[in-house]
């Protein structure tokens, strides 16, 4: 990758940008304390789902953001159908295709984005595979997959914001969990271990990064309407969009550990506390 | 195979490199090299990636030297092993990386303390002999590159050519105080400095006002080791009264029990002050940092130090003495800690003709501007035979300045009128703090013939400009700016 002079002035490649001098962005902002100069945001997995609904309010309330996700096609209709708000609100996208399993790919793309970003308030992990799994199914290769999207990809984007951030002193990082990494569950034993994975190693980077100011949110959505989980039959799942309000709401009033929605807060603390004897006797 | 095949690929990040006082930083790609082969690689690095390269070591650099807007930078802090330790002769072999800190414990139990240290501990010897530091017994020992015997130098183009007094002598005069513009130190070999005890006398002098305290300096600098002077900035009627610490070394004999006293246990910094954990002490030192609060802090100082003035000499740890800055962790943060908030410090050196007069105008030209320093420290110098140095045989006056966005526009140009105060004093500048200066003050204070031997040498070994900081094209780019846009 060629190295671009930081002073330039942050072109994005393929970005859907206002014209003109930017407006007021006329939403306020949804994650704490930030200025106008301040929103600028990496969504990891943004081309459906929980992602796409966090880099459409992104782009309503003026951030630049990068986007990544594998399917470019799906990240470029994602950037059109945000061009007009985009327009309104003084908001930017630019757009990467990445496979987050490709954890070599990730330095040299942050630096990019950072670059192409003119720096980093915001960085939410949003990229996530719920693969079928038979309940007699043990397939590795697959099972190795899942960890290294769900979680692999998780430690490698949020270690370079991590270090960023810890550096400069400021900046938020939202990791979008599970509720399923409460306990270990007969059906999706490697989803749940990724996600419980997950919540240790964002736990550890919030105590680590708390001293020097940044936040690490821990986002535990129960029943969230996406494609990933579309053909679950999830009844009471509530919209992506709304899912995303509460993610940036977390984010803003830096909670360490949010449940989306809040219900699941008391389904986690039950669950958590199912003897082992009888747990393992539930078709959970 | 070489140590960077057995150890994998060079180790990099991207971060926010920023100075030490916080008020200027940018992003860059950070290098961060564990070997002379992986400097060489950084090098080429750069260049295949058409950026300049900044070197930097613990970052302590109050300003930009470290600091590179426009390219990478490269960190020499895992190089970092204190390779021998003559205990006869007190000469210790050093890679760059090497802290002050590690140097005196490995050295201390032995017998021996680095010749010259900075407030803090944590600089590295690279850095040290890159930026030629000077510490509390500057009139004595001179400056850190005063007790550099040699150095290896990876120039910009790879080759590795050592430097003493006797090899490449231009090279070793010029890269010793030239912020790291000519290449990157590989090898260190630096003499100690014998001692008889882990302690040192000190007592503490309280002064009326800045012409006491040069009297006080100027008849004490031949028998002293060290002498150091707080000065309160906010004194009206009393311009420049404060505290002298004058310190001795314990003579052979004197210590009875040596052992002990140059152990690291007791040279360790207490770990908590007035019962606070020391982490955490910054938090209440922000609710005084304001113009009111730090009037108030500095009177009560002034007031704690004609008490401390009675006592007479009282023995003290050598890291207790000489690294102040290292007993409140993060205490910078009180100045704020984002949005390049923070702190500069404005250290005006000038020669002895004119320092009264010249420090005297100083302090009422901050006071009229309502930018008054919340430290001032006060220090005697002595000149040394490095091209780019900033000591001479006079005096220097260091200022911390609160930095935010809001001041920062007046701030500097309070800056710019110390600056003319100071070149019109025949006076000189230390870039390890500078934030402020432009072109023509640098070409107003440094020696026309030693600056163009340095830029001659520059050319020489860095024709393509590899090797820049935000400072070397703050300073070195002409124009015709006195002072540096804010």
């Amino acid at each position: 990758m060629t190295l671009v002079s930081p002073t330039a002035a942050p072109a994005p490649e393929s970005a859907s940008a206002s014209p003109g001098p930017a407006p007021a962005p006329p939403e306020r902002p949804r994650v704490w304390r930030a200025p106008p100069d301040k929103r600028r945001a990496i969504v990891v997995g943004a081309s459906s789902g929980m992602g796409a609904a966090l880099v459409r309010q992104l782009a309503r309330e003026g951030y630049r953001v990068g986007l990544l996700a594998r399917r470019a096609e799906l990240l470029e209709e994602l950037a059109e159908g945000c061009a007009a708000d985009c327009a309104k609100s003084g908001g930017a996208l630019l757009t990467r295709a990445h496979d987050v399993s490709d954890s070599a790919a990730v330095a040299g793309l942050f630096e990019e984005l950072v670059r192409g970003l003119g720096g980093l308030d915001l960085l939410i992990y949003a990229a996530g595979i719920m693969p079928e799994v038979g309940i007699d199914e043990y397939d590795t290769p697959k099972d190795l997959s899942i960890l290294a999207v769900n979680l692999g990809g998780c430690v490698a984007w949020c270690n370079e914001a991590a270090r960023l951030m810890g550096t400069q002193r400021e900046g938020t990082i939202v990791g979008i969990s599970s509720i399923a990494g409460v306990r270990g569950r007969r059906g999706q034993p490697v989803y749940g271990t990724s996600k419980a994975g997950m919540d240790h190693y964002l736990e550890a980077l919030r105590n680590r990064l708390a001293e020097v100011g940044v936040h690490v949110s821990t986002i535990r959505p129960g029943y969230v309407d996406t494609p990933m989980t579309a053909g679950l039959g999830l009844s009471g799942a509530i919209s992506a969009e709304r899912a995303a309000r509460s993610i940036l709401r977390a984010a803003r009033w830096r909670l360490s550990t949010c449940y989306v929605p809040f219900k699941w807060w008391a389904v986690a603390a039950i669950v958590r506390n199912i003897p082992s004897v009888l747990f393992k006797r539930l078709s959970v | 195979m070489t140590e960077a095949q057995r150890n994998g690929a060079l180790p990099t990040s991207y971060e926010y490199v920023e100075g030490w006082g916080m008020a200027v930083g940018a992003h860059s790609r950070v290098l961060r090299p564990r070997s002379v082969e992986e400097i060489q690689a950084s090098l080429q690095i750069a260049r295949r990636d058409g950026v300049s390269l900044a070197l930097r070591g613990a970052g302590c650099s109050y300003g930009d030297a470290s600091v590179n807007e426009d390219g990478h930078v490269l960190d020499i802090s895992r190089m970092n092993r204190v390779l021998s330790f003559d205990p006869e002769s007190g000469i210790a072999d050093l890679e760059p990386g090497v802290t002050i800190e590690q140097l005196w414990k490995h050295s201390l139990p032995r017998g021996w303390w680095p010749s010259v240290v900075s407030g803090t501990m944590y600089a590295t010897v690279a850095g040290a002999a890159a930026m030629n530091i000077h510490g509390k017994n500057n009139f004595v020992l001179g400056t850190f590159g005063d007790h550099v015997l040699s150095f290896d130098l990876v120039l910009p183009s790879g080759e590795v050519r050592t430097c003493s007094r006797a090899e490449n002598r231009d090279l070793f005069h010029a890269a010793i105080g030239g912020f790291g513009m000519l290449g990157c130190m590989s090898h260190l070999r630096v003499r100690t400095k014998r001692v008889y005890s882990g302690d040192l006398w000190v007592k503490g002098v309280s002064t009326h006002d800045l012409a006491e305290m040069m009297a006080y300096f100027e008849a004490h600098r031949h028998e002293a080791d060290y002498l150091v002077g707080w000065v309160d900035c906010f004194g009206d009627d009393s311009l420049g009264r404060g505290l002298i610490h004058h310190g001795r070394h314990l003579r052979p004999g004197e210590d009875a029990d040596p052992q002990r006293t140059q152990s690291v246990a007791h040279q360790e910094l207490p770990a908590s002050i007035l019962g606070f954990p020391k982490r955490e002490v910054w938090r209440l030192l922000r609710m005084f940092n304001s113009d009111r609060g730090m009037r108030l802090v500095n009177a009560l100082k002034h007031q704690a130090g004609r008490v401390e003035g009675h006592k007479g000499w009282q023995r003290q740890a050598h890291a207790a003495f000489n690294f102040l800055l290292d007993y409140v962790p993060n205490w910078k943060f009180a100045y704020g800690r984002r949005g390049r908030r923070g702190l500069i410090q404005y250290q005006a050196f000038l020669p002895k003709e004119t320092a009264l007069e010249g420090y005297t105008d100083i302090l009422r030209a901050c006071q009229r501007r309502g930018h008054v320093s919340y430290l001032g420290v006060f220090k005697r110098h002595r000149p040394d035979p490095f091209w780019m140095t900033h000591s001479s045989d006079g005096w220097s006056l260091a200022m911390d300045f609160k930095v935010t966005p809001a001041n920062r526009e007046s701030l500097w140009a309070c800056c710019d009128e110390l600056t003319r105060i100071v070149l019109a004093g025949g006076g000189k500048f230390y870039f390890a703090k500078d934030l402020v200066i432009g072109h023509q003050a640098m070409l107003r204070s440094f020696p026309t013939d030693k600056r163009q031997a340095f830029l001659h040498l520059k050319r020489e070994h860095d024709p393509e400009e590899l090797l820049q900081t935000d400072l070397w094209r703050r300073v070195f780019t002409e124009s015709e700016r006195l002072t540096a846009p804010a």
